[in-house]
């Protein structure tokens, strides 16, 4: 099958294993071998655009990349190994609670004086921040519930009912202009941003793309069932108080009603989602597969490792005055 | 008709810490008259008092630390 036209560009490679994977995907080169996975950092830019290369297959494509390459053998297998060491150095490098509500805890206490990048959006943030913070997020918010929903398939009962749910309210709830994604995408045209699909995948850094490709992974594996619902519930329970963090950061710097609307929007959602997905998609998962409790407790901790990497990431490129995007031509307009 | 939503009970969650949930389309009337309305699949009422988004639950009822 041939592209439609609408699929994003190939981006720059990074290194040598993500321009061996894009050069198979334009039908030319060999992949790379073994050894090259095991030696590249594996939070590292060249490692995470060759995963992420990887899945986009299953998401949205690029232009001139023919869509069968999807379930293409060699290209799954080069995937399994970088998927494989980038489960160990997960499952290595995050912190471990092995019982849920020890996981959880944590996350339902807000701290007084939280020093994470809602704050700092909220407090010092600048328009030029705000478009970076939203240049980097839009890898995931224009595919915002898309991982999430291959989840649905594995599920049973109240689970599966209350996951679709949550999802039908992240797609719109039936209507298009009310599709996450969509809003996101308003949000970025008020910040002067460029709303096209992979736009700015040049631009992200390593740690942004750690953050999708893990959705990714936990999706794309029914074995990862319980990592992907640990990862879901985490994103819900601490969207809301952070949303209103940004909200306040859009108003206070007159980012646009769409801008404002986003997070607005996300405060009151992701409320409610906190609710019905600690409650029905991990009550029920737990009913119908109690031995899935660490499964769920890792994907917590997972995601609070990645998002807390990029939140330093960010963070310390911004005190320094620094812009945190690797594009050039993306830099400017923000400074 | 037997199926009709209209028919059956609207289920309303009470948990003894967190907002009342109550199953969509749902309309508040605050105490000033102002009538509020949220076609969401479910809806997070503010028990709490706290929320500076009332009667919708924004998740200030969390302890702080």
């Amino acid at each position: 099958m041939e592209d439609t036209g609408k699929e994003p560009l190939l981006p720059a490679p990074r290194g040598p294993l993500s321009t061996a994977v894009a050069n198979h995907l334009r039908g030319i080169g060999p992949l790379p071998h073994d050894e090259e996975v095991a030696a590249a950092p594996v939070y590292g830019d060249d490692f995470q655009l060759a995963l992420y290369l990887c899945y986009e297959l299953h998401y949205r494509g690029f232009a001139g990349v023919p869509a069968d390459l999807e379930w293409d053998p060699d290209l799954l297998r080069t995937r399994g190994a970088l998927e494989r060491r980038f489960l160990a150095a997960l499952r290595a490098d995050a912190r471990r609670h092995d019982r849920l509500d020890d996981a959880l805890a944590g996350l339902l206490v807000e701290p007084v004086d939280g020093t994470g990048v809602s704050h700092f959006l909220r407090d010092k943030g600048e328009l030029w921040h705000l478009r970076e913070y939203a240049a980097q997020r839009s890898l995931y918010h224009l595919k915002e519930a898309d991982p999430h929903a291959w989840v649905l398939p594995r599920l049973w009962g109240r689970a599966k009912a209350a996951m679709a749910a949550v999802e039908f309210d992240e797609y719109g709830g039936g209507r298009g202009d009310r599709v996450h994604a969509r809003l996101f995408a308003d949000l970025m045209r008020d910040l002067d941003l460029d709303p096209t699909y992979g736009r700015y995948l040049d631009a992200a850094c390593a740690e942004l793309l750690v953050t999708v490709n893990l959705m990714s992974l936990f999706g794309l594996h029914r074995s990862l069932r319980g990592a992907l619902v640990g990862h879901f519930a985490t994103v819900e329970i601490t969207s809301s108080p952070g949303s209103r963090r940004l909200a306040e950061a859009m108003r206070r710097t007159g980012a646009g009603p769409a801008a404002v609307h986003f997070y607005d929007e996300h405060v009151e959602a992701d409320a409610v989602h906190e609710q019905v997905v600690r409650h029905d998609v991990i009550g029920g998962l737990l009913e119908e597969e109690p031995q899935l409790e660490a499964d769920i407790a890792f994907g917590v901790d997972a995601t609070v490792f990645v998002e807390d990497r990029l939140g330093d990431r960010l963070l310390a490129d911004w005190r320094a005055g620094r812009s945190s995007l690797r594009t050039a031509r993306d830099r400017e307009f923000t400074s | 008709m037997p199926n009709s939503p209209s028919d059956t009970p609207r289920r309303v969650t009470v948990r003894r810490k967190g907002p009342l949930l109550v199953e969509g389309p749902v309309e508040v009337e605050l105490e000033d008259g102002t009538v509020v309305s949220s076609d969401r699949f479910r809806v997070a009422l503010c028990t709490c008092r706290r929320s500076r988004r009332f009667p919708w639950c924004d998740t200030s009822h969390r302890a702080r630390s």
